[in-house]
Protein backbone atom coordinates (compact mmCIF):
# COMPACT_ATOMS: atom_id res chain seq x y z
CA UNK A 1 0.00 0.00 0.00
CA UNK A 2 1.50 3.23 -1.04
CA UNK A 3 1.66 6.17 1.28
CA UNK A 4 -0.78 8.94 0.54
CA UNK A 5 0.68 12.24 -0.46
CA UNK A 6 -0.17 15.22 1.68
CA UNK A 7 -0.96 18.33 -0.32
CA UNK A 8 2.27 20.30 -0.15
CA UNK A 9 0.56 23.62 0.24
CA UNK A 10 2.90 26.49 0.89
CA UNK A 11 5.95 24.56 -0.28
CA UNK A 12 5.05 24.35 -3.96
CA UNK A 13 4.47 28.07 -4.20
CA UNK A 14 7.51 28.97 -2.11
CA UNK A 15 9.52 27.07 -4.71
CA UNK A 16 7.84 28.92 -7.57
CA UNK A 17 8.58 32.24 -5.90
CA UNK A 18 12.22 31.27 -5.38
CA UNK A 19 12.81 30.27 -9.00
CA UNK A 20 11.11 33.46 -10.20
CA UNK A 21 13.31 35.58 -7.95
CA UNK A 22 16.42 33.72 -9.10
CA UNK A 23 15.44 34.19 -12.74
CA UNK A 24 15.28 37.98 -12.58
CA UNK A 25 18.46 38.24 -10.54
CA UNK A 26 21.80 38.56 -12.31
CA UNK A 27 23.48 35.18 -12.64
CA UNK A 28 26.80 35.20 -10.78
CA UNK A 29 28.73 33.93 -13.80
CA UNK A 30 32.24 34.83 -14.96
CA UNK A 31 32.19 34.85 -18.78
CA UNK A 32 35.33 32.74 -18.81
CA UNK A 33 37.25 33.10 -22.07
CA UNK A 34 36.47 36.84 -22.17
CA UNK A 35 36.94 37.45 -18.46
CA UNK A 36 39.63 35.41 -16.75
CA UNK A 37 38.73 33.71 -13.52
CA UNK A 38 41.36 34.49 -10.88
CA UNK A 39 41.88 31.46 -8.68
CA UNK A 40 42.96 31.71 -5.06
CA UNK A 41 46.77 31.58 -4.64
CA UNK A 42 46.69 28.09 -3.15
CA UNK A 43 44.44 26.61 -5.85
CA UNK A 44 45.60 23.25 -7.21
CA UNK A 45 46.06 24.09 -10.87
CA UNK A 46 49.25 22.47 -12.04
CA UNK A 47 52.34 20.94 -10.39
CA UNK A 48 55.70 22.55 -11.04
CA UNK A 49 59.14 21.09 -10.56
CA UNK A 50 62.35 22.56 -9.20
CA UNK A 51 64.94 20.37 -11.01
CA UNK A 52 67.84 21.48 -8.82
CA UNK A 53 66.10 20.36 -5.65
CA UNK A 54 65.14 16.93 -6.98
CA UNK A 55 67.31 14.03 -5.82
CA UNK A 56 65.61 11.32 -7.93
CA UNK A 57 64.42 9.59 -4.76
CA UNK A 58 61.30 8.33 -6.61
CA UNK A 59 59.08 8.86 -3.55
CA UNK A 60 56.55 10.91 -5.56
CA UNK A 61 56.41 8.34 -8.37
CA UNK A 62 55.87 5.54 -5.86
CA UNK A 63 53.21 7.34 -3.83
CA UNK A 64 51.25 8.55 -6.86
CA UNK A 65 47.86 6.73 -6.77
CA UNK A 66 47.49 7.12 -10.55
CA UNK A 67 51.07 6.22 -11.45
CA UNK A 68 51.21 9.28 -13.64
CA UNK A 69 54.77 10.38 -12.74
CA UNK A 70 57.61 8.96 -14.82
CA UNK A 71 61.15 9.43 -13.49
CA UNK A 72 64.45 8.27 -14.93
CA UNK A 73 67.92 9.16 -13.66
CA UNK A 74 71.49 8.02 -13.45
CA UNK A 75 74.40 8.27 -11.00
CA UNK A 76 77.21 10.68 -11.82
CA UNK A 77 80.69 10.47 -10.29
CA UNK A 78 81.57 13.70 -8.56
CA UNK A 79 84.97 14.61 -7.19
CA UNK A 80 85.02 15.10 -3.48
CA UNK A 81 84.61 18.61 -2.21
CA UNK A 82 87.67 18.22 0.04
CA UNK A 83 91.09 17.28 -1.38
CA UNK A 84 91.95 13.62 -0.96
CA UNK A 85 88.37 12.62 -0.27
CA UNK A 86 86.44 9.80 -1.82
CA UNK A 87 84.54 10.69 -5.06
CA UNK A 88 80.82 10.89 -4.49
CA UNK A 89 78.00 9.50 -6.61
CA UNK A 90 75.29 12.08 -7.32
CA UNK A 91 71.89 11.15 -8.77
CA UNK A 92 71.02 13.21 -11.85
CA UNK A 93 67.58 13.62 -13.29
CA UNK A 94 67.13 12.53 -16.94
CA UNK A 95 63.39 12.45 -17.22
CA UNK A 96 60.58 13.79 -15.04
CA UNK A 97 57.17 13.63 -16.73
CA UNK A 98 53.72 14.13 -15.23
CA UNK A 99 50.82 12.83 -17.33
CA UNK A 100 48.01 15.31 -16.62
CA UNK A 101 45.54 13.12 -18.48
CA UNK A 102 45.89 10.67 -15.58
CA UNK A 103 46.64 13.02 -12.69
CA UNK A 104 43.79 13.43 -10.21
CA UNK A 105 45.29 16.46 -8.46
CA UNK A 106 45.46 14.78 -5.06
CA UNK A 107 48.77 16.50 -4.27
CA UNK A 108 50.33 13.49 -2.56
CA UNK A 109 53.52 13.95 -4.61
CA UNK A 110 53.83 17.53 -3.36
CA UNK A 111 53.24 16.33 0.20
CA UNK A 112 55.78 13.51 0.18
CA UNK A 113 58.63 15.29 -1.60
CA UNK A 114 61.37 15.41 1.11
CA UNK A 115 63.41 18.11 -0.66
CA UNK A 116 60.62 20.54 -1.63
CA UNK A 117 61.08 20.04 -5.35
CA UNK A 118 57.37 19.99 -6.24
CA UNK A 119 54.99 22.95 -5.85
CA UNK A 120 51.37 23.69 -6.58
CA UNK A 121 50.71 26.49 -9.07
CA UNK A 122 47.23 28.03 -9.54
CA UNK A 123 47.68 28.10 -13.34
CA UNK A 124 44.90 26.17 -15.10
CA UNK A 125 44.95 27.01 -18.82
CA UNK A 126 46.87 24.09 -20.28
CA UNK A 127 44.18 22.08 -22.06
CA UNK A 128 45.25 20.47 -25.34
CA UNK A 129 43.62 19.17 -28.51
CA UNK A 130 45.59 15.95 -28.25
CA UNK A 131 45.67 13.81 -25.09
CA UNK A 132 49.34 12.95 -25.55
CA UNK A 133 50.21 16.65 -25.27
CA UNK A 134 49.06 16.55 -21.64
CA UNK A 135 52.27 14.71 -20.77
CA UNK A 136 54.37 17.56 -19.40
CA UNK A 137 58.13 16.97 -19.48
CA UNK A 138 60.87 18.27 -17.22
CA UNK A 139 61.28 21.56 -19.11
CA UNK A 140 57.58 22.32 -19.18
CA UNK A 141 57.20 21.50 -15.47
CA UNK A 142 60.14 23.81 -14.72
CA UNK A 143 58.44 26.60 -16.67
CA UNK A 144 55.45 26.43 -14.33
CA UNK A 145 57.78 27.31 -11.44
CA UNK A 146 57.54 31.00 -12.37
CA UNK A 147 53.81 30.94 -11.64
CA UNK A 148 54.13 29.49 -8.13
CA UNK A 149 53.03 32.07 -5.57
CA UNK A 150 55.39 32.91 -2.75
CA UNK A 151 55.00 30.66 0.25
CA UNK A 152 53.52 32.31 3.34
CA UNK A 153 55.94 32.90 6.18
CA UNK A 154 56.35 30.35 8.93
CA UNK A 155 54.24 30.61 12.03
CA UNK A 156 56.12 31.94 15.05
CA UNK A 157 56.93 29.12 17.41
CA UNK B 1 -10.01 31.80 -53.74
CA UNK B 2 -9.09 28.50 -55.30
CA UNK B 3 -9.67 25.69 -52.80
CA UNK B 4 -6.30 24.01 -53.34
CA UNK B 5 -4.38 27.27 -53.20
CA UNK B 6 -6.09 28.15 -49.94
CA UNK B 7 -5.38 24.70 -48.52
CA UNK B 8 -1.67 24.90 -49.41
CA UNK B 9 -1.42 28.41 -48.00
CA UNK B 10 -3.02 27.33 -44.72
CA UNK B 11 -0.77 24.26 -44.52
CA UNK B 12 2.36 26.33 -45.03
CA UNK B 13 1.29 28.94 -42.47
CA UNK B 14 0.39 26.33 -39.85
CA UNK B 15 3.56 24.28 -40.42
CA UNK B 16 5.70 27.40 -40.31
CA UNK B 17 4.00 28.61 -37.14
CA UNK B 18 4.32 25.24 -35.41
CA UNK B 19 8.00 24.72 -36.27
CA UNK B 20 9.21 28.26 -35.55
CA UNK B 21 7.02 28.33 -32.44
CA UNK B 22 8.59 25.09 -31.22
CA UNK B 23 12.09 26.48 -31.79
CA UNK B 24 11.23 29.69 -29.94
CA UNK B 25 9.80 27.70 -27.02
CA UNK B 26 12.92 25.50 -26.90
CA UNK B 27 15.06 28.65 -26.76
CA UNK B 28 12.82 30.13 -24.07
CA UNK B 29 13.11 26.94 -22.05
CA UNK B 30 16.91 26.90 -22.35
CA UNK B 31 17.20 30.53 -21.32
CA UNK B 32 14.55 30.71 -18.59
CA UNK B 33 15.64 27.39 -17.11
CA UNK B 34 19.25 28.52 -17.01
CA UNK B 35 18.43 31.80 -15.29
CA UNK B 36 16.24 29.98 -12.75
CA UNK B 37 19.34 27.95 -11.86
CA UNK B 38 21.64 31.00 -11.66
CA UNK B 39 23.22 30.16 -15.01
CA UNK B 40 23.29 32.08 -18.27
CA UNK B 41 22.53 29.32 -20.74
CA UNK B 42 23.29 29.54 -24.46
CA UNK B 43 25.33 32.67 -25.06
CA UNK B 44 27.60 32.49 -28.09
CA UNK B 45 25.58 30.70 -30.82
CA UNK B 46 24.31 33.27 -33.32
CA UNK B 47 26.37 36.12 -31.95
CA UNK B 48 23.99 37.48 -29.32
CA UNK B 49 22.33 35.75 -26.35
CA UNK B 50 22.74 32.44 -28.13
CA UNK B 51 19.58 32.91 -30.18
CA UNK B 52 20.70 30.32 -32.74
CA UNK B 53 21.18 27.53 -30.19
CA UNK B 54 17.98 25.58 -31.03
CA UNK B 55 18.84 25.84 -34.75
CA UNK B 56 22.35 24.58 -34.08
CA UNK B 57 20.97 21.71 -32.00
CA UNK B 58 18.55 20.82 -34.77
CA UNK B 59 21.32 20.84 -37.39
CA UNK B 60 23.42 18.62 -35.16
CA UNK B 61 20.57 16.12 -34.78
CA UNK B 62 20.09 16.10 -38.57
CA UNK B 63 23.69 15.04 -39.05
CA UNK B 64 23.37 12.07 -36.70
CA UNK B 65 22.88 8.58 -38.04
CA UNK B 66 19.27 7.38 -38.13
CA UNK B 67 19.66 4.12 -36.24
CA UNK B 68 17.12 1.36 -35.79
CA UNK B 69 17.85 -1.55 -33.42
CA UNK B 70 18.34 -4.93 -35.13
CA UNK B 71 15.40 -6.48 -33.26
CA UNK B 72 13.10 -3.50 -33.84
CA UNK B 73 9.90 -3.70 -35.81
CA UNK B 74 11.22 -1.42 -38.55
CA UNK B 75 7.94 -0.21 -40.08
CA UNK B 76 6.28 0.67 -36.77
CA UNK B 77 9.52 2.09 -35.39
CA UNK B 78 9.89 4.44 -38.35
CA UNK B 79 6.23 5.45 -38.39
CA UNK B 80 5.89 6.34 -34.68
CA UNK B 81 7.41 9.88 -34.78
CA UNK B 82 5.17 10.83 -37.70
CA UNK B 83 2.06 9.76 -35.76
CA UNK B 84 3.08 11.88 -32.76
CA UNK B 85 4.01 14.88 -34.93
CA UNK B 86 0.84 14.59 -37.02
CA UNK B 87 -1.47 14.48 -33.99
CA UNK B 88 0.18 17.63 -32.66
CA UNK B 89 0.07 19.62 -35.88
CA UNK B 90 -3.53 18.61 -36.61
CA UNK B 91 -4.65 20.36 -33.41
CA UNK B 92 -3.64 23.73 -34.89
CA UNK B 93 -6.24 23.36 -37.64
CA UNK B 94 -9.06 24.45 -35.34
CA UNK B 95 -7.29 26.94 -33.05
CA UNK B 96 -8.68 30.41 -33.79
CA UNK B 97 -6.30 33.37 -33.89
CA UNK B 98 -9.04 35.78 -34.96
CA UNK B 99 -12.66 35.61 -36.15
CA UNK B 100 -11.42 34.54 -39.61
CA UNK B 101 -7.87 33.57 -38.71
CA UNK B 102 -8.58 29.87 -38.28
CA UNK B 103 -7.63 26.83 -40.34
CA UNK B 104 -11.15 25.45 -40.31
CA UNK B 105 -13.79 26.40 -37.74
CA UNK B 106 -15.28 22.99 -36.99
CA UNK B 107 -18.59 22.80 -35.15
CA UNK B 108 -17.07 20.02 -33.04
CA UNK B 109 -13.82 21.98 -32.51
CA UNK B 110 -13.01 21.01 -28.93
CA UNK B 111 -14.08 17.42 -29.57
CA UNK B 112 -11.73 17.27 -32.55
CA UNK B 113 -8.87 18.68 -30.46
CA UNK B 114 -9.32 16.14 -27.66
CA UNK B 115 -9.72 13.24 -30.09
CA UNK B 116 -6.76 14.09 -32.30
CA UNK B 117 -4.41 14.92 -29.44
CA UNK B 118 -5.12 11.51 -27.87
CA UNK B 119 -3.67 9.96 -31.05
CA UNK B 120 -0.19 10.80 -29.79
CA UNK B 121 -0.64 8.01 -27.20
CA UNK B 122 -0.76 5.62 -30.13
CA UNK B 123 2.51 6.97 -31.52
CA UNK B 124 4.18 6.73 -28.12
CA UNK B 125 2.99 3.14 -27.62
CA UNK B 126 4.21 2.30 -31.14
CA UNK B 127 7.61 3.77 -30.31
CA UNK B 128 7.81 1.95 -26.98
CA UNK B 129 6.78 -1.41 -28.34
CA UNK B 130 8.69 -1.45 -31.60
CA UNK B 131 12.05 -0.43 -30.10
CA UNK B 132 12.62 -3.97 -28.73
CA UNK B 133 14.02 -2.48 -25.54
CA UNK B 134 12.73 -2.97 -22.02
CA UNK B 135 13.20 0.69 -21.08
CA UNK B 136 11.27 1.77 -24.15
CA UNK B 137 8.47 -0.70 -23.44
CA UNK B 138 8.10 0.31 -19.80
CA UNK B 139 8.26 3.96 -20.78
CA UNK B 140 5.64 3.48 -23.50
CA UNK B 141 3.29 1.64 -21.13
CA UNK B 142 3.76 4.27 -18.42
CA UNK B 143 3.06 6.98 -20.98
CA UNK B 144 -0.10 5.20 -22.11
CA UNK B 145 -1.34 4.73 -18.53
CA UNK B 146 -0.58 8.35 -17.71
CA UNK B 147 -2.08 9.85 -20.86
CA UNK B 148 -5.29 7.87 -20.44
CA UNK B 149 -5.52 8.84 -16.76
CA UNK B 150 -5.04 12.54 -17.48
CA UNK B 151 -7.08 12.60 -20.69
CA UNK B 152 -10.18 12.03 -18.53
CA UNK B 153 -9.97 15.18 -16.37
CA UNK B 154 -8.99 17.11 -19.50
CA UNK B 155 -12.15 15.97 -21.28
CA UNK B 156 -14.33 16.51 -18.21
CA UNK B 157 -13.22 20.08 -17.53
CA UNK B 158 -13.52 20.89 -21.24
CA UNK B 159 -17.06 19.54 -21.06
CA UNK B 160 -17.78 22.05 -18.30
CA UNK B 161 -16.61 24.85 -20.58
CA UNK B 162 -18.74 23.47 -23.42
CA UNK B 163 -21.77 23.46 -21.09
CA UNK B 164 -21.16 27.06 -20.06
CA UNK B 165 -20.52 28.27 -23.63
CA UNK B 166 -23.27 26.18 -25.18
CA UNK B 167 -21.11 25.30 -28.18
CA UNK B 168 -18.22 23.02 -29.10
CA UNK B 169 -16.79 25.30 -31.76
CA UNK B 170 -13.66 27.05 -30.50
CA UNK B 171 -14.68 30.25 -32.27
CA UNK B 172 -18.06 29.97 -30.56
CA UNK B 173 -16.40 29.53 -27.17
CA UNK B 174 -14.37 32.70 -27.75
CA UNK B 175 -17.53 34.54 -28.83
CA UNK B 176 -19.31 33.37 -25.67
CA UNK B 177 -16.54 34.91 -23.58
CA UNK B 178 -16.58 38.15 -25.58
CA UNK B 179 -20.30 38.79 -25.19
CA UNK B 180 -21.59 41.10 -22.50
CA UNK B 181 -21.68 39.55 -19.05
CA UNK B 182 -23.33 42.45 -17.23
CA UNK B 183 -23.57 46.21 -17.63
CA UNK B 184 -22.44 48.80 -15.10
CA UNK B 185 -23.47 52.37 -15.83
CA UNK B 186 -23.84 51.77 -19.53
CA UNK B 187 -20.42 50.06 -19.84
CA UNK B 188 -20.62 46.48 -21.10
CA UNK B 189 -18.38 44.19 -19.08
CA UNK B 190 -17.27 40.88 -20.63
CA UNK B 191 -15.03 38.37 -18.90
CA UNK B 192 -13.24 35.17 -19.83
CA UNK B 193 -14.48 31.87 -18.40
CA UNK B 194 -11.58 31.86 -15.92
CA UNK B 195 -13.33 34.69 -14.06
CA UNK B 196 -16.84 33.40 -14.77
CA UNK B 197 -16.47 30.50 -12.35
CA UNK B 198 -14.09 28.17 -14.20
CA UNK B 199 -11.07 28.71 -11.93
CA UNK B 200 -11.12 25.11 -10.69
CA UNK B 201 -11.51 23.88 -14.25
CA UNK B 202 -8.54 25.99 -15.37
CA UNK B 203 -6.28 24.63 -12.62
CA UNK B 204 -7.25 21.04 -13.45
CA UNK B 205 -6.79 21.73 -17.17
CA UNK B 206 -3.26 23.03 -16.57
CA UNK B 207 -2.30 20.10 -14.30
CA UNK B 208 -3.66 17.61 -16.83
CA UNK B 209 -1.88 19.46 -19.66
CA UNK B 210 1.48 19.16 -17.93
CA UNK B 211 0.79 15.44 -17.50
CA UNK B 212 -0.29 15.10 -21.16
CA UNK B 213 3.02 16.67 -22.17
CA UNK B 214 4.94 14.22 -19.93
CA UNK B 215 6.86 17.13 -18.50
CA UNK B 216 8.21 17.46 -14.97
CA UNK B 217 6.54 16.93 -12.46
CA UNK B 218 4.77 14.25 -14.48
CA UNK B 219 7.65 12.92 -16.58
CA UNK B 220 7.65 9.32 -15.31
CA UNK B 221 7.51 7.91 -18.91
CA UNK B 222 10.95 9.34 -19.65
CA UNK B 223 12.36 9.43 -16.10
CA UNK B 224 16.09 9.40 -16.84
CA UNK B 225 17.19 7.93 -13.54
CA UNK B 226 15.12 4.78 -13.96
CA UNK B 227 14.24 4.46 -17.66
CA UNK B 228 17.17 6.16 -19.46
CA UNK B 229 14.86 8.08 -21.78
CA UNK B 230 11.73 5.89 -21.80
CA UNK B 231 10.19 5.38 -25.21
CA UNK B 232 12.77 7.73 -26.77
CA UNK B 233 15.74 5.57 -25.72
CA UNK B 234 16.48 4.03 -29.13
CA UNK B 235 15.66 7.04 -31.27
CA UNK B 236 18.36 9.16 -32.83
CA UNK B 237 18.81 11.75 -35.54
CA UNK B 238 15.83 13.15 -37.38
CA UNK B 239 13.29 10.87 -35.68
CA UNK B 240 14.37 11.99 -32.21
CA UNK B 241 14.16 15.59 -33.44
CA UNK B 242 10.58 14.98 -34.51
CA UNK B 243 9.60 13.66 -31.07
CA UNK B 244 11.40 16.62 -29.50
CA UNK B 245 9.78 19.24 -31.73
CA UNK B 246 6.45 17.46 -31.28
CA UNK B 247 6.71 17.80 -27.50
CA UNK B 248 7.30 21.54 -27.71
CA UNK B 249 4.70 22.03 -30.45
CA UNK B 250 2.09 20.27 -28.31
CA UNK B 251 3.08 22.57 -25.46
CA UNK B 252 2.05 25.48 -27.70
CA UNK B 253 -1.08 23.62 -28.80
CA UNK B 254 -2.25 22.91 -25.24
CA UNK B 255 -1.47 26.49 -24.18
CA UNK B 256 -3.47 27.75 -27.15
CA UNK B 257 -6.42 25.55 -26.19
CA UNK B 258 -6.24 26.64 -22.55
CA UNK B 259 -6.06 30.28 -23.69
CA UNK B 260 -9.11 29.76 -25.92
CA UNK B 261 -11.18 27.90 -23.33
CA UNK B 262 -10.38 29.92 -20.23
CA UNK B 263 -8.58 33.17 -21.05
CA UNK B 264 -10.86 34.47 -23.78
CA UNK B 265 -8.74 33.51 -26.78
CA UNK B 266 -8.20 36.34 -29.24
CA UNK B 267 -11.05 38.42 -27.81
CA UNK B 268 -10.31 41.93 -26.55
CA UNK B 269 -13.04 43.74 -24.58
CA UNK B 270 -14.58 46.53 -26.61
CA UNK B 271 -13.06 45.48 -29.94
CA UNK B 272 -14.96 43.62 -32.60
CA UNK B 273 -15.06 42.96 -36.33
CA UNK B 274 -12.16 43.27 -38.72
CA UNK B 275 -9.77 44.95 -36.27
CA UNK B 276 -9.89 41.77 -34.21
CA UNK B 277 -8.48 39.87 -37.19
CA UNK B 278 -5.40 42.10 -37.02
CA UNK B 279 -4.79 42.38 -33.28
CA UNK B 280 -6.33 38.98 -32.46
CA UNK B 281 -3.23 36.91 -33.30
CA UNK B 282 -1.06 39.19 -31.17
CA UNK B 283 -3.40 38.88 -28.18
CA UNK B 284 -3.56 35.12 -28.66
CA UNK B 285 0.24 34.82 -28.89
CA UNK B 286 0.59 36.86 -25.70
CA UNK B 287 -1.76 34.52 -23.83
CA UNK B 288 -0.03 31.46 -25.29
CA UNK B 289 3.41 32.70 -24.22
CA UNK B 290 2.15 33.41 -20.70
CA UNK B 291 0.89 29.84 -20.38
CA UNK B 292 4.04 28.39 -22.00
CA UNK B 293 6.10 30.33 -19.47
CA UNK B 294 3.98 28.79 -16.72
CA UNK B 295 4.83 25.31 -18.09
CA UNK B 296 8.54 26.16 -18.18
CA UNK B 297 8.41 27.68 -14.71
CA UNK B 298 6.77 24.59 -13.24
CA UNK B 299 9.26 22.30 -14.98
CA UNK B 300 12.28 24.03 -13.46
CA UNK B 301 10.79 24.27 -9.96
CA UNK B 302 8.98 21.14 -8.90
CA UNK B 303 10.32 17.62 -8.35
CA UNK B 304 9.00 14.55 -10.12
CA UNK B 305 6.05 12.55 -8.78
CA UNK B 306 6.38 8.80 -8.22
CA UNK B 307 4.41 6.62 -10.62
CA UNK B 308 1.75 5.59 -8.06
CA UNK B 309 1.40 9.15 -6.72
CA UNK B 310 0.83 10.28 -10.28
CA UNK B 311 -2.02 7.84 -10.83
CA UNK B 312 -3.35 8.61 -7.36
CA UNK B 313 -3.57 12.32 -8.18
CA UNK B 314 -5.49 11.70 -11.40
CA UNK B 315 -7.97 9.05 -10.30
CA UNK B 316 -8.64 10.07 -6.69
CA UNK B 317 -8.52 13.84 -7.00
CA UNK B 318 -8.68 15.33 -10.47
CA UNK B 319 -11.44 13.14 -11.93
CA UNK B 320 -13.86 13.45 -8.95
CA UNK B 321 -13.22 17.20 -8.71
CA UNK B 322 -13.80 17.71 -12.43
CA UNK B 323 -17.03 15.69 -12.22
CA UNK B 324 -18.20 17.91 -9.35
CA UNK B 325 -17.10 20.90 -11.44
CA UNK B 326 -19.40 19.79 -14.27
CA UNK B 327 -22.29 19.44 -11.82
CA UNK B 328 -21.73 22.88 -10.31
CA UNK B 329 -21.35 24.57 -13.70
CA UNK B 330 -24.50 22.85 -15.01
CA UNK B 331 -26.49 23.99 -11.98
CA UNK B 332 -25.32 27.58 -12.40
CA UNK B 333 -26.06 27.41 -16.13
CA UNK B 334 -29.62 26.26 -15.46
CA UNK B 335 -30.29 28.60 -12.53
CA UNK B 336 -28.92 31.83 -14.03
Amino acid sequence: MSKRIAFPFPGLFKGMWLTLKTMVKRAPVTMYPDVKEIPVPRARGVISLDVDACTVCMLCARECPDWCIYIEGHKEEQPSSKPGGKPRARATLDRFDIDYSLCMYCGICVEVCPFDALFWSPEYEYSEDNVSDLLHNKEKLTDWLATVPEAPGLEPS
Amino acid sequence: MNFWLELILKLVVILGFVLTGALVVIYAELKAGSHMQSRIGPYYAGGRWGWAQPLADGLKFLQKEDLAPAAADRTVYRLAPYVVMMSTIAVFVVIPFGPDMVGRDLDLGIYFVLAISSLSVLGILMAGWSSANKYSLIGGLRAAAQLIAYELPLVLVSAAVVIQAGTMSLNGIVAAQAQTWFTIGGVDISAPFLIKGQIVGFIIFMIASVAELSRIPFDMPIAESELTMGYLTEYSGIRFTMFFLGEYASMIALSAIAATLYLGGYAVPGVSGDILNIIGPGVMLLKISLLVFLFIWIRWTWPRLREDQLQHLAWRWLIPISLANIAVISIFKVVF
